[in-house]
């Protein structure tokens, strides 16, 4: 008898599309790109603010008010909250398990903690940004 | 040697991703502000002067991107495996050059506010 | 009372290493009741319809971890995977990203070598023990560990895991799990032994956290969550040692 071992590779550039779970996960890591996009808005906005010059600042504003602007801003949330900030949420008890004596501390209270501080760290960087001034 | 180097920059991923998770939604959520025209009155030129000229604001804000910034970059890195690019050497030295070239920038800005 | 039954096309791959250049597909019609699991569908055409067939399995009771497959398209147990949960049409392959040997029987032996190199025994500085000595243990410290022993090595968590089939070298979720189990074993004291293994190119680091590993885990083993946590644990070592007062 004769051994003759049958190898199916993985295909290297489209092994996530025939399953939702790597499917999801893909959608998850590009969310990457909206990180740097964020980073690059927010180091152009300080090279405006360290002009020193109110008209640079204004110009910058300028800058980003118009409809495309809207549109991008308004999806790029949706899509961040979706696979960034919740799925972030939802994996961190796996990494940060809570034990007290013989009791672990049920994943969903870590994730529910997360919801909480998450929402105050929103109102306090809204309330910085004085939206939430009237 | 390697183990140190893999274990420090997943560190600073997993940081840079907290932060991110957290704050961004809110940052988004003030360019939208912005780009509907209505600027927060928080982020007009001499409130935000004050704010990013005090140290604790400055520190704040280098953090959150510097750290945001790696995350990005890192997760790239991984985007580029996944999406079959096998040059993971020059990926890596890219990507976290960009990161890095990013990171002085804020710094310097941050310095002459 | 009879259960009621139902006609299930069952779709077989099919590999003969001495006939087949590649692997096809073969069907069974199988009447099956609805309290079967797709073992015994495997069973029913093993005994009835076709002797030719191969796969592996012994307990029938999720524990010896030998029949794992994929149900369409899903890393499973067969013993613990139910007709009454599936569609009338069932397609049944080797576990993913091993190489067939025959039929449903896949090549274990890459992960055999790599469950050893997490050694996943406990390691004491002090071995051979005196004599006489029990190693006590509470059992908080137990349950600190506890899922991580629920493995039965049915190798789903590597059939799920893209990275290992992307680069066979990743060590891979079991034996990282393995390795974790007995780090956080207060009776343990091998951690920086494993240390070196595991933080290496292909060990930790290669997870890029699909988490696909825990959610095919028959026994809810969670070995996603390991190696997450192991990774905590290298980043936070590595600030212990260069932070002012660090250990070296």
């Amino acid at each position: 008898m004769s051994r003759q071992p049958y190898v199916r590779p993985m295909p290297k550039a489209s092994w996530y599309l025939g399953n939702a779970r790597y499917r999801r996960y893909m959608l998850r890591e590009v969310t990457c790109l909206l990180v740097g996009v964020y980073c690059a808005l927010l180091i152009w906005a300080l090279a405006a603010l360290s002009s020193g010059s109110p008209e640079r600042w204004g110009a910058f504003l300028a800058a980003q008010q118009n409809t495309a602007m809207v549109v991008f801003h308004a999806l790029a949330l949706v899509y961040y909250l979706v696979y960034m900030t919740f799925d972030w949420f939802k994996l961190a008890p796996k990494a940060m398990p809570v034990q007290f004596g013989e009791q672990k501390l049920p994943g969903s209270v870590i994730v529910i903690g997360h919801y909480v501080a998450w929402i105050a760290v929103t109102l306090f960087v809204l309330w910085l940004a004085g939206v939430l001034q009237t | 040697m390697s183990i140190a180097r893999k274990s420090v920059v997943w560190g600073l991923f997993a940081a840079g991703g907290t932060l991110s998770a957290f704050l961004f939604p809110a940052v988004i959520a003030l360019f939208l502000l912005v780009a509907l025209g209505r600027v927060p009155p928080g982020l007009e030129f001499a409130n935000l002067q004050a704010f990013a000229g005090h140290w604790v604001g400055k520190s704040a804000l280098f953090l959150v991107i510097f750290l945001s910034l790696w995350h990005a970059a890192h997760r790239l890195r991984v985007v580029f495996h996944d999406f079959g690019v096998r040059r993971d050497k020059a990926v890596a030295n890219a990507v976290y050059l960009v990161a890095a070239i990013g990171t002085v920038m804020t710094a310097f800005y941050l310095y002459r506010i | 009372m009879t259960l009621k039954t139902r006609q299930l096309e069952l779709e077989v791959l099919r590999y003969d290493p001495e006939k087949d250049s590649e692997p096809h597909f073969q069907a069974y019609s199988v009447s099956c009741p609805e309290d079967w699991a797709i073992l015994d569908a495997l069973n029913y055409v093993k005994e009835n319809l076709d002797t030719t067939l191969s796969y592996r399995w012994s307990c029938h009771m999720m524990v010896c971890g030998s029949c794992g497959m994929m149900v369409n398209g899903e890393p499973s147990l067969t013993c613990k995977t139910f007709i009454r949960d599936l569609p009338d049409k069932v397609r049944i392959e080797p576990l993913q990203n091993f190489p067939i040997e025959r039929d449903l029987v896949v090549v274990l032996d890459d992960v055999m070598d790599k469950l050893q190199r997490a050694q996943p025994w406990i390691i004491r500085q002090d071995d051979p023990p005196p004599p006489d000595v029990e190693y006590n243990q509470p059992r908080a410290a137990l349950y600190k560990f506890k899922q991580y022993t629920m493995c039965i090595n049915c190798m789903c968590c590597y059939a799920a895991c893209p990275q290992y089939g992307l680069d066979p070298s990743f060590i891979g979720p079991a034996a990282l799990a393995m390795a974790h189990r007995y780090n956080l074993d207060s009776r343990d004291q091998g951690k920086s032994q494993r240390l070196d293994i595991l933080a290496d190119h292909d060990g930790v680091w290669d997870c890029s956290f699909v988490g696909a590993c825990s959610e095919v885990c028959p026994k809810s083993v969670d070995p996603a969550a390991a190696i997450q946590q192991m990774k905590v644990d290298g980043a936070i070592e590595w600030w212990k040692q260069k932070l002012p007062g660090g250990k070296s």
